[in-house]
């Protein structure tokens, strides 16, 4: 683990070690990973209670949903708009851990509690809710005080361009992940994807949900007109959920990808390994 | 050195016990008080930034729902309430007691000829689903200044005409929301006489609350300074039988 200072990007021998995460951010993210999955799984069971969205002001159910997750006779089915997939298994119809068919929209494995309860999943939404809010505020303050977010997470013009970030997404799908002195920063989809969510999805799904509280909107009502209405808020809720359940999901792929050692290390010491210079990794250190 | 199939199948395992352990935590009761902490928090915070006054959102007649969707009773069982019905509601009283100077029992056609406020207010049910319709009654407020609240008076329990699993439903709010001005108790909805399926003869509402705090088929309302020995003990049906929580602000 010894971090051996090399001259930039000519990495050879011993692999350097940087200090790659502030204490604010590792104690944050492992915080907010559990505190996110609660709040995943406990909103999906509240929107099991209800498996249908709409636009505007109202909506119950003779009223239209854009979307719905519901079941057949003999299949479970997600319908969007027009389109009707069939789903049996996972949505709608599924198989639960005492081998009972259950045709609440979505599984047990993916929900708090398990078996279906409206009242605790908002116990443990509600709850936690508090816990993503107050300490997501500290360190977005936090986090402009000692300029992480000046320094580290806002992308650069030059790094905007269109070429610049063609460029990224190449590499990206390639898997060809910066090495040495890049290394040492975030590349710039790293930067959008977590600008877009600190700033964007969980604002978002703060505020949608804030919108949804019948006794908040006598607070804010102007807030219910931003989002065109409770129901609207409730479907941008659920669609800024489904955005950052991607995003967790690119997130780990990511780092299974990159080394999954390194990666998790760094966000639990902070330490990271900078990856050799391709072509330089004859020896191979198979992460 | 860890493989990577190795670490995902860890992670995985993780999971597995972190869902296995959050249903252990809901079945465990402490946990569960912790978590009613999330309540009183956001009770507490919703009434710190929100003036006592503070209106619901009102619409225009315009953006009512096409069909206000009933819930919960459609009609209660009892014999009683039958024969009410089939008089058109004319022999029945709304009592209002408990800690008051001066008992009352009003007919809804006494009721009908008190001041009203009408106002077009949204509906949310608890499971997600909202419905607009517009509400005609009397301020909670009239009433409970006609009968002389009593100062060890803390609660309004609204007691109701339908059986809901083992007992009648019933309901409760604090004094904030009882005073609020648009806490009304609802003869008629969308310019007619309230429908037996939304409650008739009488209903609350009290607009910043879900849907479950407003007692439909009410026939007494009582004045209480504890809320301890009604019911279960919780203040409402559904906090009695299903943990929902009292304050029904969010």
């Amino acid at each position: 683990m010894a971090s051996i200072s090399v001259e930039n990007g000519t990495a050879v021998g011993e692999p350097r070690t940087v200090f790659r995460h502030r204490l604010s951010t590792r104690l944050w993210h492992w915080f907010n990973a559990v505190v996110v999955f609660v709040m995943l799984m406990s909103g999906l069971m509240i929107f099991n209670a209800h498996p249908r969205l709409y636009w505007g002001r109202y909506g119950a159910n003779l009223d239209y949903a854009w979307l719905e997750i519901g079941a057949t006779p003999t299949q479970g089915v997600l319908r969007v708009g027009a389109v009707t997939i069939p789903t049996t298994g996972v949505l709608g119809r599924w198989t639960d851990h005492n081998g009972n068919i259950s045709t609440r929209a979505f599984p047990g494995w993916a929900t708090i509690p398990t078996d279906y309860s409206l009242s605790a999943a908002r116990r443990w939404h509600l709850a936690f809710a508090w816990l993503l809010v107050v300490p997501g505020l500290l360190y977005w303050l936090w986090s402009f005080a000692n300029r992480h977010v000046q320094r580290d997470l806002a992308p650069t013009r030059d790094e905007l361009k269109p070429r610049h970030v063609w460029h990224d997404i190449k590499d990206h799908a390639r898997l060809r992940f910066p090495t040495g002195e890049a290394a040492t920063r975030y590349n710039v989809l790293q930067k959008l994807a977590y600008v877009g969510v600190l700033f964007g999805l969980l604002p978002l799904l703060v505020l949608t949900g804030l919108a949804m509280s019948p006794g908040f909107n006598a607070t804010w009502p102007w807030l219910l007109e931003v989002f065109g209405g409770r129901q609207s808020a409730r479907s941008i809720h659920f669609l800024a959920m489904a955005g950052m359940a991607g995003f967790i999901v690119v997130h780990l792929l990511m780092v299974v990808l990159a080394g999954p050692i390194n990666e998790v290390r760094s966000m639990i010491t902070g330490r990271y390994r900078l990856p050799r210079p391709r072509g330089n990794t004859a020896a191979g250190d198979g992460a | 050195m860890i493989s990577r199939r190795a670490l995902v199948g860890m992670g995985a395992t993780a999971g597995g016990l972190l869902l296995s352990g959050c249903d252990k935590l809901t079945a465990s009761p402490t946990f569960r008080e912790a978590l009613r902490g999330g309540e009183a928090l956001t009770m507490r915070a919703q009434r710190l930034l929100t003036d006592r006054g503070a209106l619901a959102p009102e619409f225009d007649p315009a953006q009512r729902s096409p069909v206000f969707r009933a819930n919960g009773t459609r009609r209660p069982a009892s014999p009683e309430y039958a024969a009410h019905a089939a008089s058109n509601f004319a022999d029945g009283r709304l009592k209002v007691d408990g800690l008051v100077a001066r008992p009352l029992s009003l007919s809804r056609a006494q009721i009908g000829t008190m001041p009203a406020r009408t106002q077009p207010t949204r509906h949310d049910c608890v499971e997600g689903w909202s419905a607009i319709g517009q509400w005609t009654g009397v301020p909670l407020k009239l009433l409970l200044d006609q009968a002389g609240l009593r100062r060890d008076a803390r609660y309004i329990v609204f007691h109701c005409a339908d059986n809901y699993g083992p007992g009648r439903y019933y309901e409760s709010i604090d004094l904030i929301d009882a005073f609020h001005p648009q806490t009304i108790v609802a003869w008629g909805l969308n310019g007619r006489l309230l429908p037996v399926e939304n409650g008739a003869p009488l209903r609350l509402r009290v607009e910043r609350m879900l849907g479950y705090k407003h007692a439909k088929y009410v026939e007494r309302i009582e004045a209480v300074a504890s809320l301890a020995t009604i019911g279960g003990g919780r203040g409402g049906y559904w906090e009695d039988s299903s943990d929902y929580e009292w304050y029904a602000g969010i």
